[in-house]
């Protein structure tokens, strides 16, 4: 198969995982094994695609003319491809977390959950490797109403309040904000496509660019740029896999992959330098860091703790993206996928957590490490990764924006990064601290182990925290093609 | 030899269908009969489009009188496109009326509701299709009466009241149009369009010719339901039986809004309209008054039908916002916006009627729980849903886009603010009827899965399709009307 077609074969294969999810109603382990299949078919066909694209190539693929001039389009870029390859490898391993948690709990709508789910990952995967903004905005709602069936998963009250607030954040940001972005840089520059140095040079002035950038980056609800973040901690009253896959990988890293995306291919770096740089953006990205961090150190339900450490995670990207220099941009797309696997295996322990003790706040946690040594265990790597500490992903990506903001004598995103080094293990290491060195007081016991496919599941992630600090190498050979 | 006499034949064949229907006095003849008019219809409709869009415009004269001393049809790329989505949609509903009229008209008048379709048909499509402001007025009077008699058929008392307001408000309207020809008359001499086009450049007294607008944008602003003169309509909508709240909604309005656009860019041409006179910013405000005050309406209605109703008083909006900016591209917009949402909510009040027949009405507290009951009616209703806020891959989204991208190139930044923070409140009133099917048990007592029969959910799902198509596949749909335009706006020439 050429390049676009497999591309084309990446889009097409969660599309039948979904037909899969809901012709297998009845049968859930054939509906299991179905997805387990597509889940791995999807990474072997994005693995495949990895040759051609560190080779330089850009698969690309027009499916058809969507509006005239504009069609709908594939093609495969480096950061595209980044983001694919941590979509699918984490659909593999969620999919097998998913299966112990749905049926651990006792979940209803489980085909609904594992079509959604699918669903969500193939707009994930049309995101990654569209080939024209006009392609990305089609893709970028079809995520955010397809996995709001996933989010009010449970159909309480709560639920739907819930749903309300996600769809009216997603939804509102986009048509009102990135739409009109997108319209109107059809309207200037005549063209969506994704073109390396950006496709708006020479045809704005500095206003106009001031103006559709802060379009962009609010339009870009997923990214969770303060204001536009509630939706991220109301939707964790979603089961915690699609916290984990969605919130914390699909939908969010949707978001970021889109700013970085914009800013690089849209914009250029280079030309929004000119054009007097993207200084408020880093501000708002370094306050959105801060604050987000610091209501994270208040909360004492653990998945508002993480939800909020990932609407602070998110703002690195935004804030590494916006410096415009070449290492921080790829300190953007390292931490891109350093967050992924790190917040994953953090999800995922808050979910093993929640199944085998039914525990849900910070502050029941004490001594459970004893109980759960490979959940906590899992999580200590990832809140390791998230400080950013050594041996682990998220030191690498956090030296490469490090490196970035001092190479552009930023000093205040210095700053920003030391304090939230530094909040970042006030609000993680407590929970460690709490596992393993306090006893547990309360009494009553915290049980046992959760169930071994969910064990399985965040012992590979941390694995691949490790994993990726030690070979880095494809990871930055693909960020590095980006600049 | 037939072709030649196609534009005439458009009208004429369900205007001779509809006595036909009433001396057979057959419910199922008189279907038998629509349906073949409606395909024949769709046919012809096709055709006319397809030469006017090869070979431009088309101009035939009755009885062989010369324009302008006889009555002259004249096709072009704008009301042929009209024409074939009044025939398109017809097609879809005569099949789906069988039995959804079985249900809800009594057996003894179903040979009438028939026949009265066809009036109705025959009166859009003259309306599209006849080049005389005379001829246009008679065939606005045929479809008008015929939509009267359609809603008070509907199965409450309460349609009796909706017939008789759209009865006083309709003719209102028609009386004020026909005041407005008659002043350009004075001034011109003359009632066919193409040759008062030319004529009302030569007139001095601009004054008569401002009068004979305003009369003709209240009159036509009333049977299209521009805001504020939209109160008949969603009573009418809603308590007429559930097939012709999907035609009217789909067809009526649309023609009438082609009447606006011909009498603006042909007749008067835009300079007339836009530059001499305040009726863009009129029509701007208005048009914006509608988007935000009826979506928001529409929000807190209780029935399900009413709710559509008010949605389509706030579309219309979107409509004549685009016709508001005076330019060509605006033109197209609101022509492929006509296009849309007539699809766009034909299949919605298709799926309506479906719930109607199985639930009893489409209260919202009838349709609570409907994703267990009806799933597949409930899923296409979100569909439909989702063109009406504009959500890429439907309908909707592609003339949303339209209408931006031309409020950019009018450098009306406002207008293209406005339209895109409206679509919000589409948001809040097609999730009600989400939170209520997805989230809230059905009535006790509900039957576990009932879905309506397949010769109703059939064309429902067909025209939902069809929104899904002309998103996804937008190019065609957005070129014509650009065709539309062009045609319009360079109709004397």
């Amino acid at each position: 198969m050429t390049g676009g077609e497999l591309a084309l074969a990446a889009l097409a294969v969660p599309l039948a995982g979904v037909a899969f999810a809901a012709a297998l109603h009845r049968n859930p382990d054939w509906r299991e094994a179905a997805t387990f299949a597509t889940a791995g078919m999807l990474f072997f066909l994005v693995v495949s695609l990895a040759p051609a694209v560190l080779a330089g190539e850009r698969p690309s693929v027009v499916l058809f003319e969507m509006l005239p001039g504009l069609p709908v389009a594939l093609a495969v870029e480096p950061l595209g491809w980044l983001f694919a390859a941590v979509a699918s490898s984490l659909w593999v391993v969620s999919t097998a977390y998913s299966v112990g948690y749905l049926r651990a709990n006792g979940e209803g709508r489980q085909s609904r959950f594992f079509a959604c789910f699918a669903g969500a990952i193939f707009a994930a995967v049309g995101i990654a490797f569209a080939g024209n903004l006009l392609t990305l905005f089609l893709f970028y709602e079809i995520l955010t109403l397809v996995t709001y069936p996933l989010v009010t998963h449970h159909g309480t009250d709560e639920a739907r309040r819930a749903g309300r607030v996600y769809l009216g954040v997603l939804v509102g940001t986009s048509i009102v904000f990135l739409l009109p972005a997108v319209i109107a840089t059809a309207a200037l520059a005549g063209t969506l496509d994704f073109r390396p140095g950006g496709i708006l040079g020479g045809r704005v002035d500095a206003t106009a660019a001031g103006v559709l950038l802060a379009l962009f980056m609010f339009g870009i609800g997923k990214a969770a740029l303060m204001p536009f973040h509630r939706w991220l901690p109301a939707a964790m009253v979603a089961p915690t896999p699609v916290s984990a896959l969605l919130h914390a990988v699909a939908v969010v890293k949707a978001g970021v992959f889109c700013v970085v995306k914009v800013i690089v291919y849209v914009f250029g770096t280079e030309t929004l330098a000119a054009l007097g740089g993207a200084a408020w953006l880093t501000a708002v990205a370094a306050f959105t860091l801060v604050a987000a961090s610091a209501v994270a150190l208040r909360a004492d339900n653990l998945k508002r703790r993480l939800a909020y450490s990932t609407v602070s995670q998110l703002a690195y990207v935004t804030m590494a993206a916006s410096l415009l220099t070449p290492a921080a941009v790829m300190g953007a797309a390292l931490h891109l996928v350093a967050h992924a696997f790190g917040k994953i295996t953090l999800f995922f322990a808050a979910g093993s957590i929640y199944t085998a003790a039914h525990k849900t706040e910070v502050s029941q946690l004490d001594g459970i490490g004893r109980a759960m040594p490979w959940t906590m265990g899992a999580f200590a790597v990832g809140a390791l990764s998230m400080i950013g500490l050594p041996p682990l992903a998220g030191f690498v990506s956090k030296w490469y924006i490090l490196t970035g903001a001092m190479g552009a004598r930023d000093w205040l995103v210095v700053g920003t990064l030391a304090a939230s080094t530094l909040l970042n293990a006030a609000y993680f290491l407590p929970i460690v601290y709490r596992a393993f060195f306090v006893a547990d007081t309360a009494g009553g016991g915290h049980g046992h182990e959760a169930p071994a496919p969910m064990v399985v599941a965040q012992a590979v992630t941390a694995a691949a925290c490790v994993a990726l600090f030690l070979f880095p190498g494809l990871a930055i050979a693909l960020a590095k093609a980006l600049t | 030899m037939l072709a030649q006499h196609l534009p005439v034949l458009v009208a004429v064949v369900p205007l001779v269908a509809a006595p036909l229907i009433v001396v057979a006095r057959s419910g199922f003849l008189g279907w038998v009969t629509a349906l073949l008019v409606a395909a024949a219809t769709t046919a012809m409709s096709a055709a006319l489009l397809a030469q006017a869009t090869a070979s431009g415009t088309i101009s035939y004269a009755i009885g062989s009188w010369p324009p302008p001393w006889g009555i002259e049809y004249r096709v072009d790329a704008a009301n042929a496109l009209v024409a074939l989505l009044v025939s398109a949609v017809a097609l879809v509903v005569v099949p789906y009326a069988r039995r959804s009229v079985s249900a809800e008209v009594g057996q003894d008048r179903q040979y009438l509701f028939y026949a009265l379709l066809m009036l109705c048909l025959a009166g859009l499509l003259g309306m599209a299709l006849t080049g005389d402001a005379f001829n246009l007025f008679v065939f606005l009077e045929i479809s008008s009466l015929s939509t009267y008699v359609l809603i008070a058929l509907g199965r409450h008392r309460r349609a009796l009241l909706a017939a008789y307001q759209y009865l006083v408000l309709g003719t209102t309207g028609a009386t004020f149009y026909v005041i407005g020809v008659g002043l350009l008359y004075l001034a011109t001499g003359t009632l066919n369009f193409a040759d008062m086009a030319v004529r009302l450049a030569d007139v001095r007294d601009a004054r008569p010719l401002a009068a004979g607008l305003a009369f003709i944008t209240a009159g036509i602003g009333l049977k299209l339901a521009l805001f504020p003169l939209h109160a008949w309509l969603p009573n009418a909508y809603a308590c007429a039986p559930s097939a012709v709240s999907a035609f009217v909604a789909a067809t009526a309005t649309k023609v009438s809004i082609y009447v606006l656009m011909r009498v603006y860019f042909s007749v008067f041409g835009v300079d007339a309209v836009f530059r001499d006179l305040p009726t863009g910013a009129i029509l701007a405000v208005l048009s914006v008054a509608a988007m935000f005050a009826a979506s928001a309406a529409a929000i807190v209605q209780p029935d399900l039908k009413r709710l559509l109703a008010f949605s389509s008083v706030g579309q219309v909006g979107y409509i004549t916002l685009g016709i508001s900016l005076g330019s060509a591209p605006g033109l197209a917009a609101a022509m492929a916006h006509v296009v849309n949402h007539g699809i766009t909510k034909g299949a919605l009040f298709l799926l309506a009627g479906a719930m109607a027949l199985r639930l009893g009405g489409t209260g919202m507290d009838r349709v609570a729980g409907l994703a267990r009951t009806m799933p597949v009616t409930a899923f296409a209703f979100v569909v439909g849903g989702l063109s009406l806020i504009g959500v890429p891959g439907t309908a909707g989204f592609a003339s949303k886009w339209a209408l931006v991208s031309a409020a950019i190139e009018a450098g009306r930044w406002w207008i293209a603010g406005a339209v895109l923070l409206s679509s919000l409140l589409a948001v809040a009133y097609v999730w009600r009827f989400v939170e209520c099917a997805y989230f809230r048990e059905p009535p006790a007592g509900a039957p576990d899965r009932d879905e309506a029969p397949a010769d109703m959910t059939g064309p429902a799902l067909a025209l939902t399709a069809a929104v899904v198509a002309a998103g996804l596949f937008a190019s065609p749909v957005l070129e014509a009307s650009t065709r539309a335009a062009a045609a319009l706006m360079g109709f004397a020439r």
